[in-house]
Protein backbone atom coordinates (compact mmCIF):
# COMPACT_ATOMS: atom_id res chain seq x y z
CA UNK A 1 0.00 0.00 0.00
CA UNK A 2 1.13 3.57 -0.47
CA UNK A 3 3.02 5.10 2.40
CA UNK A 4 1.57 8.14 4.13
CA UNK A 5 1.11 10.95 1.70
CA UNK A 6 1.25 14.35 3.37
CA UNK A 7 -1.11 15.64 0.71
CA UNK A 8 -3.92 13.50 1.93
CA UNK A 9 -6.34 14.44 4.69
CA UNK A 10 -6.41 12.24 7.76
CA UNK A 11 -9.52 10.49 6.52
CA UNK A 12 -7.88 9.73 3.21
CA UNK A 13 -4.65 8.54 4.84
CA UNK A 14 -6.68 6.01 6.70
CA UNK A 15 -8.59 5.12 3.61
CA UNK A 16 -5.46 4.47 1.61
CA UNK A 17 -4.20 2.23 4.37
CA UNK A 18 -7.54 0.58 4.93
CA UNK A 19 -10.31 1.77 2.65
CA UNK A 20 -13.77 1.23 4.09
CA UNK A 21 -13.83 -2.09 5.81
CA UNK A 22 -12.41 -4.12 2.96
CA UNK A 23 -8.98 -4.50 1.46
CA UNK A 24 -8.34 -2.03 -1.35
CA UNK A 25 -10.73 -2.62 -4.19
CA UNK A 26 -9.80 -0.69 -7.24
CA UNK A 27 -11.17 -1.82 -10.58
CA UNK A 28 -7.83 -3.40 -11.46
CA UNK A 29 -8.04 -5.69 -8.50
CA UNK A 30 -11.46 -7.01 -9.42
CA UNK A 31 -9.78 -9.35 -11.81
CA UNK A 32 -10.99 -11.00 -14.95
CA UNK A 33 -14.47 -12.28 -14.48
CA UNK A 34 -16.40 -13.33 -17.51
CA UNK A 35 -19.99 -14.39 -17.09
CA UNK A 36 -22.02 -13.70 -13.99
CA UNK A 37 -20.39 -12.20 -10.96
CA UNK A 38 -21.48 -10.66 -7.72
CA UNK A 39 -21.84 -6.88 -7.74
CA UNK A 40 -19.52 -5.22 -5.26
CA UNK A 41 -20.22 -1.99 -3.48
CA UNK A 42 -18.13 0.74 -1.94
CA UNK A 43 -19.86 0.39 1.38
CA UNK A 44 -22.92 -1.34 2.71
CA UNK A 45 -24.58 -1.30 -0.68
CA UNK A 46 -28.31 -1.90 -0.61
CA UNK A 47 -29.00 -4.76 1.81
CA UNK A 48 -32.48 -5.30 0.49
CA UNK A 49 -31.10 -6.31 -2.90
CA UNK A 50 -30.14 -9.89 -2.27
CA UNK A 51 -27.66 -11.91 -4.29
CA UNK A 52 -27.13 -9.37 -7.01
CA UNK A 53 -25.38 -10.94 -9.97
CA UNK A 54 -24.42 -9.03 -13.06
CA UNK A 55 -23.13 -9.87 -16.50
CA UNK A 56 -22.53 -6.34 -17.76
CA UNK A 57 -19.77 -3.84 -17.10
CA UNK A 58 -19.81 -0.38 -15.62
CA UNK A 59 -17.54 2.16 -17.25
CA UNK A 60 -17.36 5.65 -15.86
CA UNK A 61 -16.12 8.78 -17.58
CA UNK A 62 -15.47 11.61 -15.18
CA UNK A 63 -14.29 15.12 -15.71
CA UNK A 64 -15.35 18.74 -15.43
CA UNK A 65 -17.95 20.42 -17.56
CA UNK A 66 -16.68 20.98 -21.10
CA UNK A 67 -13.92 18.40 -20.69
CA UNK A 68 -15.52 16.46 -23.52
CA UNK A 69 -17.27 13.76 -21.55
CA UNK A 70 -20.51 13.84 -23.45
CA UNK A 71 -18.74 13.98 -26.79
CA UNK A 72 -16.56 11.01 -26.02
CA UNK A 73 -19.32 9.03 -24.37
CA UNK A 74 -21.45 9.37 -27.51
CA UNK A 75 -18.61 8.30 -29.78
CA UNK A 76 -17.68 5.37 -27.60
CA UNK A 77 -21.26 4.22 -27.31
CA UNK A 78 -21.61 4.18 -31.08
CA UNK A 79 -18.41 2.20 -31.51
CA UNK A 80 -19.31 -0.32 -28.84
CA UNK A 81 -22.72 -0.85 -30.34
CA UNK A 82 -21.14 -1.31 -33.75
CA UNK A 83 -18.97 -3.97 -32.11
CA UNK A 84 -22.07 -5.75 -30.91
CA UNK A 85 -22.31 -4.64 -27.29
CA UNK A 86 -25.57 -3.51 -25.77
CA UNK A 87 -24.84 -0.11 -24.27
CA UNK A 88 -26.71 2.13 -21.87
CA UNK A 89 -25.67 5.74 -21.34
CA UNK A 90 -26.49 7.46 -18.02
CA UNK A 91 -25.60 10.74 -16.37
CA UNK A 92 -26.08 12.97 -13.35
CA UNK A 93 -29.27 15.00 -13.35
CA UNK A 94 -30.82 12.72 -15.92
CA UNK A 95 -33.11 10.92 -13.56
CA UNK A 96 -36.66 11.20 -14.78
CA UNK A 97 -37.82 11.46 -11.26
CA UNK A 98 -35.71 14.11 -9.77
CA UNK A 99 -33.80 16.03 -12.39
CA UNK A 100 -36.37 18.78 -12.61
CA UNK A 101 -36.14 19.22 -8.90
CA UNK A 102 -32.39 19.60 -9.01
CA UNK A 103 -32.64 22.22 -11.67
CA UNK A 104 -35.14 24.12 -9.58
CA UNK A 105 -33.03 23.76 -6.49
CA UNK A 106 -29.99 25.04 -8.29
CA UNK A 107 -32.03 27.96 -9.51
CA UNK A 108 -33.12 28.66 -5.97
CA UNK A 109 -29.98 30.07 -4.45
CA UNK A 110 -31.31 29.61 -0.96
CA UNK A 111 -30.76 25.87 -1.07
CA UNK A 112 -27.98 24.75 1.24
CA UNK A 113 -24.92 22.73 0.31
CA UNK A 114 -25.91 19.67 2.16
CA UNK A 115 -29.41 19.77 0.76
CA UNK A 116 -28.14 19.98 -2.80
CA UNK A 117 -25.65 17.19 -2.21
CA UNK A 118 -28.40 14.92 -0.92
CA UNK A 119 -30.60 15.83 -3.83
CA UNK A 120 -27.90 14.69 -6.22
CA UNK A 121 -27.42 11.54 -4.22
CA UNK A 122 -31.14 10.78 -4.40
CA UNK A 123 -31.12 11.35 -8.15
CA UNK A 124 -28.14 9.08 -8.44
CA UNK A 125 -29.75 6.35 -6.37
CA UNK A 126 -32.84 6.53 -8.53
CA UNK A 127 -30.84 6.04 -11.72
CA UNK A 128 -28.75 3.38 -10.13
CA UNK A 129 -31.62 1.18 -9.09
CA UNK A 130 -33.97 1.83 -11.96
CA UNK A 131 -31.49 1.91 -14.83
CA UNK A 132 -27.90 1.02 -14.10
CA UNK A 133 -28.29 -2.11 -12.03
CA UNK A 134 -30.99 -3.68 -14.19
CA UNK A 135 -28.84 -2.96 -17.25
CA UNK A 136 -25.83 -4.58 -15.62
CA UNK A 137 -27.92 -7.59 -14.69
CA UNK A 138 -29.02 -7.87 -18.30
CA UNK A 139 -25.45 -7.78 -19.57
CA UNK A 140 -25.26 -4.21 -20.83
CA UNK A 141 -22.15 -2.11 -20.93
CA UNK A 142 -23.18 0.91 -18.92
CA UNK A 143 -21.40 4.12 -19.86
CA UNK A 144 -21.81 6.52 -17.00
CA UNK A 145 -21.26 10.16 -17.79
CA UNK A 146 -19.94 11.06 -14.32
CA UNK A 147 -20.37 9.05 -11.16
CA UNK A 148 -19.97 9.64 -7.43
CA UNK A 149 -16.48 11.13 -7.72
CA UNK A 150 -17.69 14.46 -9.05
CA UNK A 151 -20.33 14.52 -6.33
CA UNK A 152 -17.79 13.80 -3.62
CA UNK A 153 -15.35 16.33 -5.03
CA UNK A 154 -18.07 18.97 -5.08
CA UNK A 155 -18.92 18.20 -1.47
CA UNK A 156 -15.30 18.29 -0.37
CA UNK A 157 -14.62 21.63 -2.03
CA UNK A 158 -17.67 22.98 -0.23
CA UNK A 159 -16.48 21.91 3.18
CA UNK A 160 -18.72 18.91 3.68
CA UNK A 161 -16.96 16.23 5.71
CA UNK A 162 -15.23 13.62 3.55
CA UNK A 163 -16.22 10.74 5.76
CA UNK A 164 -19.81 11.77 5.47
CA UNK A 165 -19.70 11.80 1.68
CA UNK A 166 -17.95 8.47 1.48
CA UNK A 167 -20.41 6.88 3.83
CA UNK A 168 -23.28 8.40 1.88
CA UNK A 169 -22.15 6.82 -1.37
CA UNK A 170 -21.57 3.45 0.23
CA UNK A 171 -24.66 2.25 -1.62
CA UNK A 172 -22.96 2.54 -5.00
CA UNK A 173 -21.32 -0.28 -6.98
CA UNK A 174 -17.62 -0.24 -7.73
CA UNK A 175 -17.20 0.41 -11.46
CA UNK A 176 -15.08 -1.74 -13.74
CA UNK A 177 -13.29 1.20 -15.34
CA UNK A 178 -13.06 4.81 -14.28
CA UNK A 179 -11.62 7.46 -16.57
CA UNK A 180 -10.97 11.05 -15.63
CA UNK A 181 -10.64 13.59 -18.41
CA UNK A 182 -7.90 15.82 -17.14
CA UNK A 183 -8.08 19.27 -18.71
CA UNK A 184 -6.26 22.37 -17.47
CA UNK A 185 -8.66 24.98 -16.04
CA UNK A 186 -7.30 27.58 -18.46
CA UNK A 187 -8.16 25.32 -21.37
CA UNK A 188 -11.50 24.39 -19.85
CA UNK A 189 -12.72 27.92 -19.61
CA UNK A 190 -12.20 28.40 -23.33
CA UNK A 191 -14.17 25.29 -24.08
CA UNK A 192 -16.98 26.45 -21.84
CA UNK A 193 -17.13 29.75 -23.69
CA UNK A 194 -17.16 27.96 -27.01
CA UNK A 195 -20.10 25.91 -25.83
CA UNK A 196 -22.13 28.40 -23.91
CA UNK A 197 -20.55 31.84 -23.82
CA UNK A 198 -21.53 32.03 -20.17
CA UNK A 199 -20.13 30.40 -17.07
CA UNK A 200 -22.37 28.28 -14.90
CA UNK A 201 -22.76 29.63 -11.37
CA UNK A 202 -22.12 26.37 -9.57
CA UNK A 203 -19.42 25.15 -11.91
CA UNK A 204 -17.63 28.40 -11.18
CA UNK A 205 -17.98 27.85 -7.46
CA UNK A 206 -19.73 31.18 -7.06
CA UNK A 207 -21.81 29.77 -4.23
CA UNK A 208 -18.73 29.44 -2.05
CA UNK A 209 -17.53 32.97 -2.48
CA UNK A 210 -14.11 32.30 -3.97
CA UNK A 211 -14.13 35.56 -5.84
CA UNK A 212 -16.56 38.23 -6.91
CA UNK A 213 -15.24 37.80 -10.40
CA UNK A 214 -16.81 34.81 -12.06
CA UNK A 215 -13.88 34.09 -14.33
CA UNK A 216 -11.41 34.10 -11.45
CA UNK A 217 -13.81 32.07 -9.39
CA UNK A 218 -14.08 29.48 -12.15
CA UNK A 219 -10.34 29.02 -12.33
CA UNK A 220 -9.95 28.71 -8.58
CA UNK A 221 -12.88 26.33 -8.29
CA UNK A 222 -11.82 24.07 -11.13
CA UNK A 223 -8.33 24.05 -9.70
CA UNK A 224 -9.71 22.82 -6.38
CA UNK A 225 -11.83 20.20 -8.11
CA UNK A 226 -8.79 18.99 -10.02
CA UNK A 227 -6.90 18.64 -6.75
CA UNK A 228 -9.72 16.56 -5.35
CA UNK A 229 -9.55 14.22 -8.31
CA UNK A 230 -5.83 13.97 -7.89
CA UNK A 231 -6.44 12.77 -4.34
CA UNK A 232 -9.06 10.30 -5.49
CA UNK A 233 -6.83 8.84 -8.17
CA UNK A 234 -5.16 6.32 -5.94
CA UNK A 235 -8.09 5.80 -3.62
CA UNK A 236 -10.43 4.77 -6.37
CA UNK A 237 -8.14 3.73 -9.18
CA UNK A 238 -9.01 6.52 -11.59
CA UNK A 239 -7.32 6.40 -14.98
CA UNK A 240 -6.27 9.93 -15.89
CA UNK A 241 -6.68 10.75 -19.56
CA UNK A 242 -5.01 13.84 -20.97
CA UNK A 243 -8.04 15.74 -22.19
CA UNK A 244 -6.00 18.67 -23.43
CA UNK A 245 -5.34 16.80 -26.69
CA UNK A 246 -7.42 16.77 -29.85
CA UNK A 247 -10.77 14.99 -29.73
CA UNK A 248 -9.63 12.15 -31.98
CA UNK A 249 -6.60 11.42 -29.84
CA UNK A 250 -8.65 11.31 -26.65
CA UNK A 251 -11.25 9.13 -28.35
CA UNK A 252 -8.60 6.71 -29.54
CA UNK A 253 -7.04 6.55 -26.09
CA UNK A 254 -10.33 5.83 -24.36
CA UNK A 255 -11.47 3.37 -26.98
CA UNK A 256 -8.24 1.42 -26.80
CA UNK A 257 -8.45 1.08 -23.05
CA UNK A 258 -12.09 0.10 -23.10
CA UNK A 259 -11.67 -2.40 -25.92
CA UNK A 260 -8.66 -3.84 -24.13
CA UNK A 261 -10.68 -4.32 -20.99
CA UNK A 262 -13.73 -5.81 -22.70
CA UNK A 263 -11.60 -8.19 -24.70
CA UNK A 264 -9.97 -9.44 -21.54
CA UNK A 265 -13.40 -10.27 -20.15
CA UNK A 266 -14.10 -12.82 -22.85
CA UNK B 1 -33.25 11.04 35.47
CA UNK B 2 -32.26 10.33 31.93
CA UNK B 3 -29.61 12.70 30.80
CA UNK B 4 -29.87 14.37 27.48
CA UNK B 5 -28.01 12.92 24.53
CA UNK B 6 -25.00 14.77 23.24
CA UNK B 7 -25.30 17.00 20.29
CA UNK B 8 -23.75 15.61 17.14
CA UNK B 9 -20.47 17.32 16.46
CA UNK B 10 -18.54 17.82 13.28
CA UNK B 11 -17.56 14.46 11.78
CA UNK B 12 -13.95 15.53 12.00
CA UNK B 13 -13.89 16.55 15.62
CA UNK B 14 -11.30 19.09 16.51
CA UNK B 15 -10.74 20.36 12.99
CA UNK B 16 -11.58 23.93 12.22
CA UNK B 17 -13.25 22.98 8.95
CA UNK B 18 -16.84 24.08 9.07
CA UNK B 19 -19.06 21.53 7.45
CA UNK B 20 -22.16 22.78 5.79
CA UNK B 21 -24.97 22.80 8.34
CA UNK B 22 -22.85 21.28 11.09
CA UNK B 23 -23.80 22.19 14.60
CA UNK B 24 -21.02 23.46 16.77
CA UNK B 25 -23.20 23.69 19.86
CA UNK B 26 -21.75 21.96 22.83
CA UNK B 27 -23.58 20.01 25.46
CA UNK B 28 -24.59 22.28 28.26
CA UNK B 29 -24.61 21.36 31.90
CA UNK B 30 -28.10 21.68 33.27
CA UNK B 31 -27.02 24.28 35.73
CA UNK B 32 -25.77 26.85 33.28
CA UNK B 33 -28.89 27.41 31.25
CA UNK B 34 -28.33 30.29 28.96
CA UNK B 35 -31.49 32.26 28.28
CA UNK B 36 -30.17 33.16 24.83
CA UNK B 37 -29.62 29.60 23.69
CA UNK B 38 -32.14 27.71 21.64
CA UNK B 39 -33.63 24.39 22.58
CA UNK B 40 -34.51 21.51 20.32
CA UNK B 41 -37.45 19.38 21.40
CA UNK B 42 -38.54 16.46 19.31
CA UNK B 43 -41.53 14.18 19.50
CA UNK B 44 -41.56 10.72 18.01
CA UNK B 45 -44.00 7.88 17.74
CA UNK B 46 -46.16 6.12 15.20
CA UNK B 47 -49.09 7.88 13.57
CA UNK B 48 -51.97 7.80 16.01
CA UNK B 49 -49.76 7.97 19.08
CA UNK B 50 -51.01 11.47 19.83
CA UNK B 51 -47.60 13.09 19.60
CA UNK B 52 -48.74 15.93 17.37
CA UNK B 53 -51.48 16.89 19.77
CA UNK B 54 -49.04 16.94 22.63
CA UNK B 55 -46.57 18.98 20.65
CA UNK B 56 -49.23 21.47 19.76
CA UNK B 57 -50.17 21.92 23.41
CA UNK B 58 -46.54 22.29 24.31
CA UNK B 59 -46.15 24.91 21.63
CA UNK B 60 -49.08 26.90 22.99
CA UNK B 61 -47.69 26.73 26.48
CA UNK B 62 -44.27 27.95 25.43
CA UNK B 63 -45.74 30.77 23.37
CA UNK B 64 -47.78 31.75 26.36
CA UNK B 65 -44.51 32.28 28.21
CA UNK B 66 -43.57 34.70 25.46
CA UNK B 67 -40.78 32.44 24.34
CA UNK B 68 -39.71 32.33 20.73
CA UNK B 69 -41.02 29.10 19.31
CA UNK B 70 -40.85 27.45 15.91
CA UNK B 71 -42.44 24.19 14.91
CA UNK B 72 -41.19 22.03 12.07
CA UNK B 73 -42.81 18.94 10.60
CA UNK B 74 -41.49 15.94 8.76
CA UNK B 75 -41.61 16.04 4.96
CA UNK B 76 -42.50 19.67 4.80
CA UNK B 77 -39.81 21.12 2.58
CA UNK B 78 -41.52 22.72 -0.38
CA UNK B 79 -38.55 22.11 -2.64
CA UNK B 80 -38.56 18.41 -2.09
CA UNK B 81 -42.22 17.79 -1.52
CA UNK B 82 -43.31 17.94 -5.11
CA UNK B 83 -40.72 15.46 -6.20
CA UNK B 84 -41.45 13.06 -3.43
CA UNK B 85 -45.14 13.06 -4.25
CA UNK B 86 -44.44 12.63 -7.93
CA UNK B 87 -42.25 9.67 -7.20
CA UNK B 88 -44.74 8.20 -4.80
CA UNK B 89 -47.49 8.32 -7.40
CA UNK B 90 -45.39 6.43 -9.89
CA UNK B 91 -44.44 3.78 -7.34
CA UNK B 92 -40.85 4.26 -8.40
CA UNK B 93 -39.21 4.93 -5.11
CA UNK B 94 -36.77 2.37 -3.86
CA UNK B 95 -35.77 2.30 -0.19
CA UNK B 96 -32.49 4.07 -0.89
CA UNK B 97 -34.05 6.78 -3.03
CA UNK B 98 -36.88 7.22 -0.56
CA UNK B 99 -34.43 7.51 2.28
CA UNK B 100 -32.34 10.07 0.43
CA UNK B 101 -35.33 12.19 -0.52
CA UNK B 102 -36.37 12.36 3.11
CA UNK B 103 -32.80 13.16 4.01
CA UNK B 104 -32.85 15.97 1.46
CA UNK B 105 -36.07 17.35 2.91
CA UNK B 106 -34.60 17.23 6.38
CA UNK B 107 -31.34 18.84 5.29
CA UNK B 108 -33.27 21.68 3.70
CA UNK B 109 -35.25 22.33 6.86
CA UNK B 110 -32.21 21.90 9.02
CA UNK B 111 -29.91 24.22 7.11
CA UNK B 112 -32.52 26.91 6.58
CA UNK B 113 -34.74 26.72 9.63
CA UNK B 114 -33.74 24.50 12.48
CA UNK B 115 -30.08 25.37 12.89
CA UNK B 116 -30.37 29.13 12.36
CA UNK B 117 -33.33 29.29 14.71
CA UNK B 118 -31.52 27.33 17.39
CA UNK B 119 -28.61 29.65 17.09
CA UNK B 120 -30.97 32.59 17.36
CA UNK B 121 -32.29 31.25 20.65
CA UNK B 122 -35.61 29.76 19.56
CA UNK B 123 -37.38 26.75 20.95
CA UNK B 124 -37.55 24.51 17.95
CA UNK B 125 -40.25 21.88 18.18
CA UNK B 126 -39.86 19.03 15.76
CA UNK B 127 -42.81 16.84 14.96
CA UNK B 128 -40.68 13.85 14.08
CA UNK B 129 -36.94 14.07 13.83
CA UNK B 130 -34.06 11.88 12.68
CA UNK B 131 -35.36 8.90 14.64
CA UNK B 132 -38.30 8.70 12.26
CA UNK B 133 -35.80 8.30 9.43
CA UNK B 134 -33.91 5.65 11.33
CA UNK B 135 -37.07 3.67 12.01
CA UNK B 136 -38.66 3.91 8.58
CA UNK B 137 -35.52 3.48 6.50
CA UNK B 138 -34.29 0.52 8.50
CA UNK B 139 -37.68 -1.17 8.31
CA UNK B 140 -37.47 -0.71 4.53
CA UNK B 141 -34.12 -2.48 4.49
CA UNK B 142 -31.54 0.28 4.45
CA UNK B 143 -28.38 -0.37 6.40
CA UNK B 144 -28.68 1.12 9.92
CA UNK B 145 -25.11 2.44 9.94
CA UNK B 146 -25.62 4.09 6.60
CA UNK B 147 -28.83 5.81 7.66
CA UNK B 148 -27.36 7.09 10.90
CA UNK B 149 -24.32 8.49 9.19
CA UNK B 150 -26.47 10.50 6.79
CA UNK B 151 -27.99 12.37 9.72
CA UNK B 152 -24.82 12.57 11.78
CA UNK B 153 -24.33 16.27 11.03
CA UNK B 154 -27.59 17.20 12.73
CA UNK B 155 -27.78 18.33 16.33
CA UNK B 156 -29.37 15.82 18.66
CA UNK B 157 -32.46 17.15 20.42
CA UNK B 158 -32.26 18.46 23.97
CA UNK B 159 -35.12 16.12 24.67
CA UNK B 160 -36.89 13.56 22.53
CA UNK B 161 -40.29 12.42 23.70
CA UNK B 162 -41.31 9.06 22.35
CA UNK B 163 -45.03 8.49 22.61
CA UNK B 164 -45.36 4.86 23.37
CA UNK B 165 -48.67 3.29 22.61
CA UNK B 166 -49.65 -0.28 21.75
CA UNK B 167 -49.57 -0.68 17.97
CA UNK B 168 -53.20 -1.76 17.82
CA UNK B 169 -54.34 1.34 19.64
CA UNK B 170 -52.42 3.64 17.29
CA UNK B 171 -53.52 1.77 14.19
CA UNK B 172 -57.18 1.74 15.14
CA UNK B 173 -57.08 5.48 15.79
CA UNK B 174 -55.85 6.02 12.26
CA UNK B 175 -58.00 3.43 10.56
CA UNK B 176 -61.13 4.36 12.46
CA UNK B 177 -62.78 6.08 9.53
CA UNK B 178 -61.58 3.51 6.95
CA UNK B 179 -59.49 6.20 5.29
CA UNK B 180 -57.76 5.59 1.98
CA UNK B 181 -54.21 4.66 2.78
CA UNK B 182 -51.51 5.77 0.40
CA UNK B 183 -49.20 3.20 -1.14
CA UNK B 184 -46.01 4.01 0.70
CA UNK B 185 -47.84 5.02 3.86
CA UNK B 186 -49.22 1.51 4.09
CA UNK B 187 -45.82 0.01 3.37
CA UNK B 188 -47.20 -1.66 0.26
CA UNK B 189 -43.78 -1.49 -1.38
CA UNK B 190 -42.56 -4.05 1.12
CA UNK B 191 -44.95 -6.82 0.12
CA UNK B 192 -46.16 -7.40 3.64
CA UNK B 193 -49.72 -8.06 2.56
CA UNK B 194 -52.02 -7.50 -0.37
CA UNK B 195 -54.46 -5.80 1.91
CA UNK B 196 -53.42 -2.19 2.60
CA UNK B 197 -54.82 -2.23 6.12
CA UNK B 198 -53.06 -5.42 7.03
CA UNK B 199 -49.90 -4.10 5.43
CA UNK B 200 -50.19 -0.90 7.43
CA UNK B 201 -50.61 -2.83 10.65
CA UNK B 202 -47.54 -4.93 10.05
CA UNK B 203 -45.53 -1.93 8.89
CA UNK B 204 -46.40 0.13 11.97
CA UNK B 205 -45.58 -2.84 14.16
CA UNK B 206 -42.10 -2.97 12.72
CA UNK B 207 -41.67 0.76 13.18
CA UNK B 208 -42.54 0.35 16.84
CA UNK B 209 -39.91 -2.37 17.15
CA UNK B 210 -37.35 0.05 15.78
CA UNK B 211 -38.38 2.81 18.17
CA UNK B 212 -38.25 0.46 21.13
CA UNK B 213 -34.76 -0.64 20.20
CA UNK B 214 -33.67 3.00 20.15
CA UNK B 215 -35.08 4.14 23.48
CA UNK B 216 -31.98 3.38 25.44
CA UNK B 217 -29.32 3.83 22.77
CA UNK B 218 -30.65 7.18 21.61
CA UNK B 219 -31.86 8.43 24.95
CA UNK B 220 -35.52 8.73 24.01
CA UNK B 221 -37.90 9.49 26.85
CA UNK B 222 -40.80 7.11 26.61
CA UNK B 223 -44.11 8.71 27.44
CA UNK B 224 -47.04 6.44 28.16
CA UNK B 225 -49.39 7.59 25.44
CA UNK B 226 -52.20 5.38 26.57
CA UNK B 227 -53.32 7.99 29.07
CA UNK B 228 -55.52 11.05 28.80
CA UNK B 229 -54.30 14.09 26.93
CA UNK B 230 -54.01 16.33 29.95
CA UNK B 231 -52.19 13.73 32.00
CA UNK B 232 -49.64 13.31 29.25
CA UNK B 233 -49.21 17.04 28.84
CA UNK B 234 -48.35 17.44 32.50
CA UNK B 235 -45.52 15.02 32.03
CA UNK B 236 -44.46 16.63 28.76
CA UNK B 237 -44.22 20.03 30.43
CA UNK B 238 -42.33 18.61 33.36
CA UNK B 239 -39.79 17.03 31.04
CA UNK B 240 -39.34 20.23 29.10
CA UNK B 241 -39.03 22.32 32.22
CA UNK B 242 -36.09 20.18 33.29
CA UNK B 243 -34.22 21.62 30.34
CA UNK B 244 -33.97 24.89 32.14
CA UNK B 245 -31.91 23.71 35.07
CA UNK B 246 -32.46 24.46 38.72
CA UNK B 247 -35.01 27.20 39.08
CA UNK B 248 -34.82 28.09 35.43
CA UNK B 249 -36.92 31.11 34.83
CA UNK B 250 -38.88 30.56 37.98
CA UNK B 251 -42.11 31.03 36.20
CA UNK B 252 -41.46 28.08 33.98
CA UNK B 253 -40.28 25.79 36.70
CA UNK B 254 -43.22 26.30 38.96
CA UNK B 255 -45.95 28.75 38.10
CA UNK B 256 -46.68 27.58 34.60
CA UNK B 257 -47.25 24.02 35.65
CA UNK B 258 -49.61 24.93 38.37
CA UNK B 259 -53.21 24.87 37.48
CA UNK B 260 -52.87 22.75 34.38
CA UNK B 261 -54.74 19.50 34.63
CA UNK B 262 -55.54 20.19 38.24
CA UNK B 263 -59.09 21.43 38.16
Amino acid sequence: MASDNPELEDDDQEAVRRPYSMPPVTPASLGKEGGKRKLRFYGHGMPYLKDLEVKGHLIVIEGPDASGRSTHTTTIQAKLEADGHAVLGTGLKRSELISEGIIEAKGNLGVGKRTLSLFYAADFADQLENKIIPALEAGYVVLADRYIYTLMARNNVRGIERRWSRSLFGFTPIPDLIFYLDVKPEELVHRVFQKNSILDYYESGMDIGLSDDMYKSFLIYQGKMAKEFEKMKKLFGLQFIDGNRAIEQVDADLQARIDGFLNRQR
Amino acid sequence: MMDQTKRAGNGGAGRSQIGAGTSTRKKRAESDWDPAAGRLIAVEGVDGSGKSTQLHLLEQWLRHQNLKVFKTEWNSSETVKEITSRGKKKGLLTPTTFSLLHATDFADRYERNILPLLEAGYFVLADRYIFTAYARDIVRGCHPGWVRKIYSYAAKPDVTLYFRVPVDVAVSRILAGRPKLKYYEAGMDMNLSNDPYESYRIFQGRIVEQYESMVESEGLIAIDANRGIEEQQVEVRARVTKLFGEGGTGQMATGALRGYGQR
